[in-house]
């Protein structure tokens, strides 16, 4: 804990379970008791506390920064601007067009100008409030549409405003018209990831360098784009994961890693930043939101012909994942269905609103809640069933996505979604306690105006990262005997966010290398990149790593045993090496004696390709994940209030890891779906965040969440470590739908946008 | 001024309190129990719960000066000889802790909850536990664990 956090030993795992059970958390107990240190936690002796000026204005041009009052007042340390950047003055995912302070001109409202060094927090504060800033406000552009056709519209950034223009064309463009014909116009608001933990990091100065403790999804990625800015080598700096209090995509851009490690250098002493709950609405890039005109196609007994649309994403001021989040939208804007011809452009823009990039779901989201409202018009028009006409339109094994890529892993959507329909109801009287009901305690209804609805959804989302990416990740293993017993210790950059992949990293070596006790180091820029904790792909990459190395130890310990022997004859199992034709061999303990072996590898999934820039044709995408909800909803009608009754889920994962863990995903995944569905906005005028703080951005409690019944499948895809599809953001994008749809059903109305708001339920 | 309180069974005693000081700062800056977290400084996400005299308070809401002489228990002082208390346990073992940024507060307010009243209904449970926010579960793990909890302490 305090003072010491900064030397955690390698975290134990020496009670726990192969793959394939619900093995205990490693970092489970540290964190029911308090010990986990999370990067807001940690603390050094003589560290100093970080604050940041930010901009009021969401486009201006900065005339002036007077850093005198702030740096006269005691216990203030340091206050640098721009001028003070010791390197590279941007950075970014894709671009580097994200100033680390701003310089010249503002570009949104709170992007960071100035930065302070203080003793304490409260006088960083105070400080940065006295910097004086002179500002000289300019037109801001916030209509995305705007950013994306009007050539006359200001320039966001020397970039220009259009970040991605994506177009996808399959099939005849003759072939565009249907007896039955559905458009629609869809919008999605600005999710907030809110993730429980804010942004923070603690950098300590070292010898030539700095040492960054994090919270983070992706260290190496970090360190590429921090040690450019503090003019350093990428080996000067060192990033260490620190306790991770949620991601969901809001920790894949930098927010204050460079800022503390300017104030560490500067003032030669370490340096924790850690933003407060208003400031972490700006320090952190949103979910894209959405303008989606659809038309769909289709024969009259509800077969898709074809499906035209216009994706417009407003990726905010800076590029972040802008292009990919474009990419995902382009190419899966259709959903899980077979559709001959199609015309798809999405786009993503600049504006001067807060900057968007990732969230879980990462552009499939957006389009799912437009494609699902889609086929429940269709349905509607041909007198289907909702589950029906998805069903004859589902891909399956071997099917052609619309960028012409094959399915080529077992996809049993329809057996899905009938099975999904097929699950028991929730009963159909009414509890009438009123936290049953919608409106809740409020007290608002006791029964009377009440209807219920149902609705089903169903989304399609990649797996790992996408067009053409070197997608990899790094897992140094070694085994030795430790305290008389075999023990494996492993080593990956993995970012540990809370989705339990240490946890199945464990269950990995022990199932590979027939051990139970596992040691997991602190994952840091020692070892090699093991890519982002996002993409659901972690279990696939960094599982893949840990398998690879695992195997390689093995065969070590195989020729140990000496050699000769047919394949599968040796396996490693409660700590012995086993011959299927002569019984065991050696126990490890034998074998190894001093002998430490230590292997790392390397695991790529797949290659994939770029989508054409005209045709959006090509094999993009590593791996396919569907889930289906079923949402039931009563709604108060007059007054517009919703109260989701149950959401049920039927999931593909490949193969269960640990059942608990992915549950565990798929509830909170369908628990964000619902947050979007129903209140998760953050509002935005003039370019400013109107609602920055929980008391106004709200996230599902325990009242708004019901209890969820799931149905986990398990068809492995060949191509993937023990068959595993990753899990946790296919249920992100079909809660959404689910439970708009359920709202129609039960009102009516067409609810076009999300969140509903209670006026969209009520009134003329 | 100088505040004095029996924080986790041990009376501590703070120097130069601020008067705007929060319990919540004294606890993690002053005291180093940073179990209790500091998530959104308004009240509205429970993570910074701890037992003030027995209330389950937002600790970040609570002028430091008013735990003067009281009692207050944290996340930390829920494990007794390092043993993990019944929540604890069963929030594990149902698989309530994700990111467990939000796990202290919850444990608090569970602790409060179950206190109060041993046999909790599932409904009692999600009202008891409604002012603490998390973004990974969903809840329905941390409801099973409460349920856990309440059914393993009424056996003992």
């Amino acid at each position: 804990m305090t003072g010491n956090a900064l030397r955690t030993p390698d975290l134990p795992a020496f009670h726990g379970g192969a793959v394939g059970d619900s093995a205990p958390r490693p970092d489970g107990e540290p964190k029911v008791t308090g010990e986990y240190d999370y990067a807001s936690d940690l603390t050094v002796p003589g560290m100093l506390h970080g604050a940041t000026v930010r901009s009021p204005h969401a486009r201006a041009l900065v005339t002036r920064v007077d850093t005198t009052a702030a740096l006269a007042l005691p216990g203030v340390h340091a206050v640098l601007t721009h001028a003070d950047i010791p390197g590279a003055a941007h950075y970014g995912l894709d671009e580097a067009d994200q100033p680390v302070l701003a310089q010249g001109e503002v570009r949104y409202w709170g992007e960071p100008v100035a930065i302070v060094a203080a003793d304490d927090a409260e006088t960083a504060r105070v400080a940065a409030s006295l910097v004086a800033v002179g500002y000289e406000p300019l037109e801001a552009l916030t209509d995305p549409r705007r950013a994306a056709f009007d050539p006359d519209a200001p320039k966001v950034g020397p970039l220009g405003n259009l970040v991605r223009h994506q177009p996808v064309r399959t099939g005849d463009p003759n072939g565009m018209h249907a007896e039955i014909v559905v458009t629609g116009e869809y919008e999605v608001g600005m999710q907030d990831q809110a993730p429980l933990g804010p942004e923070a990091c603690l950098a300590l100065p070292t010898e030539g360098g700095v040492e960054i403790h994090a919270a983070t999804q992706w260290l190496h990625v970090d360190r590429a784009q921090i040690a450019p800015c503090l003019g350093l080598p990428e080996e000067s700096v060192r990033v260490v994961l620190a306790g991770v209090g949620g991601a969901f995509g809001a920790r894949e851009d930098l927010s204050v890693q460079v800022h503390a490690a300017m104030l560490a250098l500067r003032t030669g002493r370490p340096v924790r930043m850690v933003l407060n709950r208003e400031e972490s609405f700006t320090g952190h890039v949103h979910r894209h939101p959405a303008r989606m005109r659809y038309e769909h196609g289709a024969t009259s007994a509800g077969k898709l012909v074809y499906v035209k649309a216009e994706l417009i994403l407003d990726g905010g001021a800076y590029t972040s994942s802008t292009g990919a989040v474009v990419g995902n939208a382009a190419s899966l804007s259709v959903g899980p269905y077979e559709v001959p011809h199609v015309q798809i452009d999405a786009y993503g823009v600049r504006t001067n609103n807060p900057p968007c990039g990732a969230m879980r779901g990462f552009g499939a989201v957006q389009t799912c809640f437009a494609y699902e409202s889609q086929m429940d018009r269709i349905a509607e028009r041909v007198g289907l069933d909702p589950v029906e006409v998805r069903a004859i339109n589902a891909v399956r094994q071997n099917s052609r996505i619309i960028t012409g890529q094959v399915i080529s892993a077992p996809a049993p959507l329809a057996q899905m979604l009938y099975q999904a329909r097929e699950l028991p109801m929730p009963a159909a009287d009414r509890d009438t306690e009123p936290q049953s009901l919608p409106g809740g305690v409020g007290n608002t209804t006791r029964g009377e105006g009440l209807a219920r609805g149902v609705g089903y959804a169903v989304g399609i989302k990649n797996i790992c990262f996408s067009e053409g990416f070197d997608d990899y990740s790094t897992a140094r293993v070694r085994l030795s005997i430790v305290d008389g017993e075999p023990t494996a210790l492993v080593h990956t950059a993995a970012a540990e966010v809370g989705q339990g992949g240490i946890t199945v990293q464990a269950q990995i070596a022990r199932t590979e290398l027939g051990v139970d006790r596992v040691l997991l180091a602190r994952p840091d820029t020692t070892v090699g990149s093991a890519g982002s904790t996002s993409a659901s792909r972690q279990s696939y990459m960094t599982g893949g790593a840990v398998k690879a190395a695992c195997e390689a130890v093995r065969e070590q310990v195989f020729a140990l045993a000496g050699g000769g022997r047919p394949d599968g004859d040796l396996s490693l199992q409660g700590g012995k090496v086993v011959s299927v034709r002569d019984g065991v061999l050696a126990s490890l303990h034998e074998l190894l004696g001093d002998t430490v072996l230590d292997e790392t590898r390397e695991f790529h999934h797949r290659p994939t390709t770029p989508m054409h820039p005209v045709t959006g044709q090509g094999d993009t995408h590593t791996q396919f994940a569907f889930c289906v909800h079923r949402a039931v909803v009563d709604v108060d009608t007059e007054l517009g209030l919703v109260k989701v009754v149950e959401l049920a889920a039927v999931q593909d994962v490949g193969r269960i890891l640990n059942r608990r863990s992915v549950e565990g995903q798929i509830h909170g995944g369908t628990a964000q779906g619902l947050g979007l569905a129903l209140m998760e906005e953050i509002q935005v005028a003039g370019g400013a965040i109107r609602n920055a703080g929980f008391t106004d951005y709200l996230i599902p409690t325990t009242l708004d969440m019901p209890a969820m019944r799931l149905e986990i499948l398990e068809y492995a895809d060949p191509e993937a470590p023990y068959g595993l599809r990753g899990a946790g953001e296919p249920p992100t994008l079909s809660a959404t739908p689910a439970v708009i749809a359920a709202i129609r059903a039960a009102t009516g109305r067409p609810v076009t946008r999300v969140p509903v708001r209670p006026w969209d339920l009520v009134g003329a | 001024m100088n505040l004095t309180a029996t924080v986790n069974g041990v009376s501590r005693t703070v120097e130069d309190v601020r008067p705007h000081e929060s319990l919540l700062h004294v606890l993690r800056e002053r005291l180093g129990l940073t179990g209790a977290k500091n998530a959104c400084e308004q009240g509205e996400c429970g993570s910074c719960t701890v037992r003030l005299d027995g209330d389950a308070v937002c600790a970040c809401l609570v002028p430091a000066g008013q735990a003067d002489g009281a009692v207050v228990v944290t996340v930390e002082g829920l494990a007794q000889g390092g043993r993990l208390c019944a929540a604890q346990d069963c929030f594990l073992k149902a698989g309530g802790v994700q990111c467990g940024f939000c796990t202290p507060g919850l444990l608090m307010s569970l602790d409060h909850l179950l206190e109060r009243n041993p046999d909790p209904s599932e409904a009692d449970i999600r009202e008891g536990l409604a002012g603490n926010l998390c973004r990974c579960t969903g809840y329905q793990k941390i409801v099973e664990a409460a349920g856990m909890a309440a059914e393993r302490l009424r056996g003992q």
